[in-house]
């Protein structure tokens, strides 16, 4: 099973390698957000492939280092769809593959508006062992963390996940509330949480010269995410929040970093969160698709 | 096992639709080497439906002696994947040269970039700030003082 595993991840990195050498790049123009997301969505047609890290720490366990593979594909201008692989090492204990994530964002409306909504969907099927973070809802404490990888993995989360994306311009600024609701394929109760996320480039003006330091290709912001309970017990108590600025790079090759250092607000947060990422937008992935089975040049 | 047969059929899926999708949008992508592709006029429609507002308003930047520059940058960032390296029409975008865009308002055009033509393929570009977006607009602008555009360029319908 684990050389099948193995198989099926090492397809994916031949993908993207493939994909990462042969076409050429766009200069990505991504937020910082880890968690949040905007309005905005993959152009048509292209692939953009990041890896993304969280370090945390843990009280009464070991601290942590989780991990995941994102493939985002424009599949329309209104439709973005995204498969995710997660993983996790947990220190002195193990390094385990938790599981996958396939979400979907649409974009309801035609124009652009004050408030920008988008409806996001997603179906995840990981396993208790799940660190990634990438998002806190319900009664998620840090104390869930804290077992220990083998008995953590035996525990299934084959999750519903449905977003409610409200995101807006202004002066530069981009503003965006996620309103989130996760419901376990069990009989569990469905489980709220929030993401509330604002950030701006350096410079809003392009400079007239190619540079790769120049301050628009910075986007600085800050994010702010946590659980709001469930169905039955709705609000604040016994829940985790974040507080986390961000920053992102954009490169000029088409590559994006960020980094996240993110704090606890609260006894039941890991203290301390610290993400980065990398990820590089590749253009006419459909196209170049299309010519390896024998569509039109 | 049962996990990874699941990760395995969407990932199946996952190509099959992106073949699925690539082959629609290359369908009008029948292009003669080294010739300009010809649009049917009804694709630049969209520029008129700007909203007076919009169409009304000026280039804050028309006298920026750095906006054409920057947004030639910007062009070939954000733009030149479907309409060309030179904006004269490419797979996927019609060409910027067309009497049809080099006739229309900067406000008009900075309207289309803001909000896109989503339901036929192009996406919002209001994540490129506002001050860029009107140095593309200046650029494309641009366009038509250096070669001005022929009726014949956008005229023809499309194969």
């Amino acid at each position: 099973m684990s050389s099948f595993c193995r198989l099926v991840l090492l397809g994916f990195f031949g993908v993207s390698l493939l994909s990462a050498c042969s076409p050429p790049p766009a200069l990505a123009q991504e937020n910082p957000y880890f968690v949040a997301y905007d309005h905005y969505l993959e152009e048509p047609g292209n692939l953009e492939i990041e890896y993304f890290s969280t370090f945390g720490t843990q009280r009464n366990g070991n601290n942590f280092h989780a991990y995941w593979a994102e493939f985002e594909y424009g599949a329309t201008a209104w439709w973005t769809t995204e498969f995710y692989l997660d993983g996790q090492t947990t220190f002195h204990d193990s390094t385990i593959f938790t599981g996958f994530r396939w979400e979907n964002r649409f974009r309801p409306l035609k124009h652009e508006h004050w408030i920008n909504p988008i409806l996001y969907a997603e179906f995840e099927d990981v396993n208790g062992a799940d660190k990634i973070l990438k998002e806190v809802v319900g009664h998620d404490v840090e104390a869930d963390k804290a077992g220990l990888n083998a008995e953590a993995r035996a525990e299934r989360e084959r999750e519903f996940e449905l977003k409610l994306i409200l995101s807006s311009n202004l002066k530069g600024w981009n503003v965006s509330e996620n309103i989130i609701a996760v419901k376990n394929i069990k009989n569990n109760p469905w489980e709220f949480g929030y993401a509330l996320a604002a950030s701006r480039p350096l410079a809003l003006k392009a400079s007239a010269k190619r540079c790769t330091l120049c301050p628009q290709n910075f986007v600085a912001g800050v994010e702010m995410y946590g659980g709001l309970g469930d169905r039955h017990s709705f609000g604040l108590h016994d829940t985790s929040h974040y507080l986390a600025p961000a920053l992102a790079w954009n490169l000029p090759s088409g590559w994006t970093l960020r980094i996240s250092p993110g704090f606890g607000l609260n006894d039941n947060s890991h203290k301390f969160l610290m993400r980065w990422g990398v990820s590089r937008e590749i253009t006419g992935f459909g196209s170049m698709v299309s010519r390896l089975f024998g569509g039109r040049k | 096992m049962k996990v990874i047969a699941t990760a395995l059929a969407i990932s199946i899926s996952f190509l099959a639709v992106s073949v699925v999708l690539a082959h629609t949008q290359n369908a009008g992508d029948k292009l003669a080497a080294g010739a300009a592709p010809k649009y049917d006029p009804v694709v630049y429609a969209e520029l008129q439906k700007a909203p007076e507002k919009a169409r009304n308003r000026p280039n804050p930047l028309q006298n920026d002696p750095d906006a054409v520059a920057a947004g030639a940058i910007l062009f070939g960032q954000h733009c030149a994947e479907c309409h060309g390296d030179a904006a004269r029409g490419g797979k996927k975008g019609p060409s910027l040269r067309a009497a049809e865009v080099q006739g229309a308002a900067p406000g008009a055009i900075f309207w289309i970039l803001t909000n896109g033509v989503v339901r036929k393929g192009m996406p919002v570009w209001s994540k490129v700030p506002e001050p860029q977006r009107w140095q593309l607009v200046r650029y494309i602008k641009s366009l038509g003082e250096t070669a001005p555009a022929t009726a014949t360029e956008s005229a023809a319908p499309q194969p």
